[in-house]
């Protein structure tokens, strides 16, 4: 058998209605994942670098436990163990009937969350202990210091690894097939079961996958250089 | 004005600090100097407690900085330090180095800090620089603007620890006038410094560290003049340090 691909069923209306809300949903995930997890993340790398062994403790688990666990397996438990009652909760009906697209959002926010953790980490590390002197000479508290003197730097030092983990989580999303929320894969899937396309459906998502994705990481590549001319 | 009673200091079992006292008044300029390790920037340091004590007390400007209930970051706002290394925001320019800390720690509005820094910053005579970035100025007028930073906080006593230390020769000069400006307009100073001849002109006190110990404390002018009164450790010093 031949590869006989077809796709004229991929026509402006079936891309509006079966394609683009996945992308937009795919799209939507990463962008809320990401500021949550860099967010959450900065916090958890916060305490893992304060003085209080205990809290060091709370963050060193958090991160080592969520980085060892298969992400599915982590989508699944995410899903089956958060009861519908709070979809409803944060979001009425609309919540309860994208039960899977909430779980999605939730799941990526804290799994993302222990790998920017580490991320931010190593930024905060990277600078210096004469800041932190500087800082606090001048009279700033702790948590000024952090937030005007360290954090803006850190972060400026880690753009570019961050905005690369950003990308995996980008194609990471894709995973969220297992508990049939509708995102770009999804949408691609849905046609090619409708329209008896299937194998003619993985191109394109692949292609589409690969644009972003690779288009990404040069926007990366470009910023990398800026930022070390700055410096 | 600030009274160093009796303190110690130790990283792990290793001690750098051992039974430190001295008092500075009002108006003093106090050169700590000694060979490296014995302790003087951890001294300095000690003094707004960017480095806690173990044993002992200061007392700034009748606060003690290990009392638990010291507003640490108050007292500390009023304390001016220069560092080694600069140490200025590199991700901020020069104006808002100078206006940060005014805002968010004096509450001061943003007019009048701005007014405060450049006043300052003109007295570094740096004036030209405000709209640029620590890293485009060279060593010594980054140093001159961290000098501006502290002062824009109106300190009541400044501490510089070895602040030409990592400046190419030609630029120490530049630093150093600076210093000298500002102790003869009477302000209160502290520097630990390998510049003797700042020393010797500028300084009215001298003390002189070895092993983590106080070893001299007395008016530079002794110091420098009646070597032949000096501890064996001291004269041996400044054997090798005025011999150029």
């Amino acid at each position: 058998m031949a590869l006989d691909l077809d796709y004229s069923v991929l026509t402006p209306e079936v891309i509006k209605t079966n394609i683009l809300p996945g992308l937009y949903y795919s799209l939507e995930l990463t962008f809320v994942a990401m500021l949550g997890g860099v967010i959450l993340g900065t916090l958890i790398a916060l305490m893992r670098l304060s003085s209080k062994p205990w809290l060091q403790r709370i963050a060193a688990t958090y991160v080592d436990t969520l980085r060892s666990i298969p992400l599915l397996m982590v989508i699944l438990w995410f899903y089956l163990l958060i009861p519908s009652g709070f979809y409803s909760m944060i979001a009425g009906s609309f919540g309860e009937n994208h039960r899977p697209e909430f779980a999605a959002v939730i799941t990526f926010t804290f799994f993302e969350a222990a790998y920017y953790s580490e991320i931010m980490r190593a930024g905060i590390q990277s600078v210096s202990r004469g800041q932190v002197y500087a800082g606090y000479a001048v009279g700033m508290t702790y948590s000024q210091c952090m937030r005007l003197i360290v954090l803006p730097q850190a972060f400026r030092n880690m753009l570019p690894v961050l905005l690369t983990q950003t990308i995996v989580l980008f194609q990471d999303t894709s995973l969220v097939y297992a508990i049939g929320a509708y995102d770009f894969l999804h949408g691609f899937q849905t046609v090619g079961q409708v329209y008896n396309r299937p194998n003619e459906m993985v191109l394109p998502a692949a292609a589409c996958y690969f644009v972003l994705s690779f288009s990404l990481s040069m926007l990366v590549r470009r910023l990398q250089k800026k930022i070390q001319i700055i410096r | 004005m600030i009274d160093i009673k009796n303190i110690s200091k130790w990283y792990g079992t290793f001690q750098v600090l051992t039974d430190c006292t001295t008092t500075i008044n009002k108006g003093d300029v106090v050169v700590v100097c000694g060979p490296s390790g014995s302790g003087k920037s951890t001294l300095i340091k000690t003094v707004n407690a960017l480095e806690p004590i173990q044993k002992g007390d200061i007392i700034v400007d009748g606060t003690s900085i290990s009392d638990k209930k010291t507003d640490l970051p108050k007292l500390r706002s009023r304390v001016g330090m220069v560092f080694q290394h600069f140490e200025l925001f590199p991700h901020l320019s020069i104006t808002d180095n100078l206006t940060l800390a005014q805002i968010k720690v004096l509450g001061r509005t943003k007019d009048e800090s701005i007014k405060r820094g450049m006043k300052m910053l003109d007295r570094v005579g740096l004036s030209a620089h405000k709209d640029k970035f620590p890293g485009q100025l060279s060593g010594g007028q980054q140093q001159r603007v961290a000098i501006a930073r502290a002062l824009s906080m109106d300190p009541i006593v400044m501490l510089f620890d070895e602040p030409t230390s990592a400046l190419d020769p030609e630029m120490v000069g530049e630093v150093l006038d600076v210093m000298v400006a500002l102790a003869h307009e009477g302000m209160t100073m502290m520097c630990v410094t390998h510049e003797m001849g700042f020393a010797k002109r500028v300084s009215n006190k001298v003390i002189f560290m070895d092993a983590g110990k106080i070893v001299e404390d007395c008016a530079s002018a002794d110091f420098f003049g009646k070597p032949e009164e000096r501890s064996p450790r001291a004269k041996d010093f400044l054997s090798k340090i005025l011999q150029h």
